[in-house]
């Protein structure tokens, strides 16, 4: 649980709170921050990638067939992705509960 | 044992920093600090010192530059005052928090405005809640004996904080005093290898500084308060190891015949030697007079000073700094005073007095007089704070 929301005790924080584990943001929950998220229609979804490359969190990546896949864990609901697709293939659906 | 010999302090201040063998020093010249930077660069440039002097163009620069060599792992050394304190202020919150074991002497001189390079304590009060650790010297042996001690409290792993070796400017820094160097054999028994808890290395690669939510910022600063609370058994240990090694031993508080005093003088720095002095005239007119001095600022060591106080009826309580708070409340020591003795249920009557502000001279009358007021004044009857020898 620690790890994902980073929520700790300050007994267990580094001292001057350094970050001694490179790449430890992967770790970090941002899932939970969203109120909607991507959904991409593969009907209209033409393998280009935008949303690969303007996802600040790295939120897409590429699965067998080349279609590109949200892993929810990191996605905050930013809606970049759906602004950027070029044939509007990615919509933002409300987080209902 | 060394040799005694007649030396400026700033100079004696200088080559003690050296005898610890600093790898780094950045530090920007300001009356009255100079000294102590000018002749660490002579230092290294007469290869006398291995170390990197970095001629910064600020003091803002100079303790940034301090901050990554100590986060690298280099014994770290800078110096400053008043108006160049200011400018690096932002930078010493931001060592101290991240646990940075650098030390610094200020030769304590008065802020801005009207110019002033004359000492009073107005920088020390500035830094006072930046969450270094604050040593005050009142001579100048012990504000070379400081300088020892403060890398070795500092690097200690139980505080790894940021150190300020505090000496008053040109009454202390410019004094040609006979005083003892320790040797460089003697230092390097006393000083271990600094080993920093955490170190900036390519081939571990850490974040030093990163940002702090809401969730994490109180933790920060609670970890940090902690540390700083547990520091003050360490500078105990290391004033003990010191006297056990130099034999010269030195106190949180330090006193001046209090023991039956009736009224004590509370005061730092340099002027306690004044005061003492005015403690013996004072005590040949049968008067019981004492003087406490406070030699570490932050951590406060309000028990401490309770214990030797907490006696006496009336004491004097000097402050060498204004606090301008709308005259309701006292100057920073004696605010710091009373709380000590508030929370331990005691209330004598208490004077405050604002003292030798930028550079104004202090005497041995200054002291009668003082006295003497809190002495006669009905309880109830003294204001918060008042100023001596202001021109009406």
């Amino acid at each position: 649980m620690a790890r994902e929301s980073g929520i700790i005790s300050w007994k267990e924080l580094n001292p001057g709170t350094a970050i001694t584990e490179p790449g430890n943001a992967a770790e970090l929950k941002t899932g939970d921050w969203r109120s909607m998220h991507p959904e991409t229609d593969r009907g209209k979804c033409i393998k280009c990638g935008q949303c690969y490359i303007f996802c600040p969190d790295m939120v897409y990546a590429k699965d067998e067939e080349g279609y590109y896949v949200q892993n929810y864990y990191w996605c905050k609901g930013c809606g970049i992705c759906a602004r950027e697709c070029p044939v509007a293939a990615i919509k933002m659906i409300e987080e209902v509960d | 044992m060394s040799e005694r010999v007649g030396i400026e302090v700033s100079l004696a201040v200088a080559e003690a920093v050296g005898l610890c063998d600093v790898d780094v020093v950045a530090a920007y010249p300001i009356t009255p600090q100079t000294h102590i930077v000018e002749h660490l660069s002579e230092l290294v440039a007469e290869g006398r010192l291995d170390a990197e002097f970095i001629p910064v163009e600020s003091e803002h620069s100079a303790m940034s530059a301090c901050v990554g060599s100590s986060a690298a792992g280099a014994r770290t050394f800078t110096s400053t005052s008043s108006q160049g304190y200011a400018l690096m202020s932002e930078v010493c919150f931001i060592a101290s928090t991240l646990r940075l074991p650098i030390v610094m002497a200020v030769a304590n001189r008065a802020l801005s405005a009207p110019i002033s390079i004359w000492n009073d304590h107005a920088d020390l009060m500035f830094a006072r809640d930046s969450g270094w650790i604050q040593l005050v010297a009142t001579s100048g042996q012990q504000a070379v004996d400081l300088s020892v001690m403060a890398f070795r409290i500092a690097e200690d792993k139980r505080v790894s904080l940021p150190v300020q070796v505090n000496l008053d400017g040109f009454i202390m820094s410019h004094v040609i005093e006979p005083l003892f160097l320790p040797d460089a054999e003697e230092i390097k028994r006393f000083l271990p290898p600094f080993q920093p808890l955490l170190r900036l290395d390519p081939a571990r690669p850490i974040t030093i500084g990163p940002v702090g939510m809401p969730d994490v910022y109180t933790e920060a600063r609670k970890a940090h308060d902690e540390v700083l609370k547990a520091s003050k058994a360490v500078i105990l240990e290391v004033f003990d190891e010191f006297a056990k090694q130099f034999g010269r031993r030195y106190e949180l508080i330090e006193t001046y015949r209090v023991e039956d005093a009736d009224t004590i003088i509370v005061a730092m720095g340099s002027i306690s030697q004044t005061a003492s002095t005015a403690v013996d005239a004072m005590r040949e007119k049968g008067l019981r007079v004492g003087m406490a001095s406070i030699c570490l600022f932050r951590p406060f060591p309000a028990a401490e000073l309770a214990g030797v106080i907490g006696r006496a009826k009336n004491l004097v309580l000097l402050d060498r700094a204004t606090v301008f708070a709308g005259g309701e409340i006292s100057g920073p020591v004696a605010l710091e005073v009373k709380s000590a003795l508030f929370d331990r249920g005691l209330s004598p009557k208490v004077a405050n007095f604002l003292v030798g502000l930028g550079g104004r001279d202090v005497t041995q009358q200054n002291f009668e007089e003082m006295v003497e007021r809190v002495v006669t004044a009905k309880n109830g009857d003294l204001p918060p704070y008042e100023f001596i020898n202001v021109r009406e």
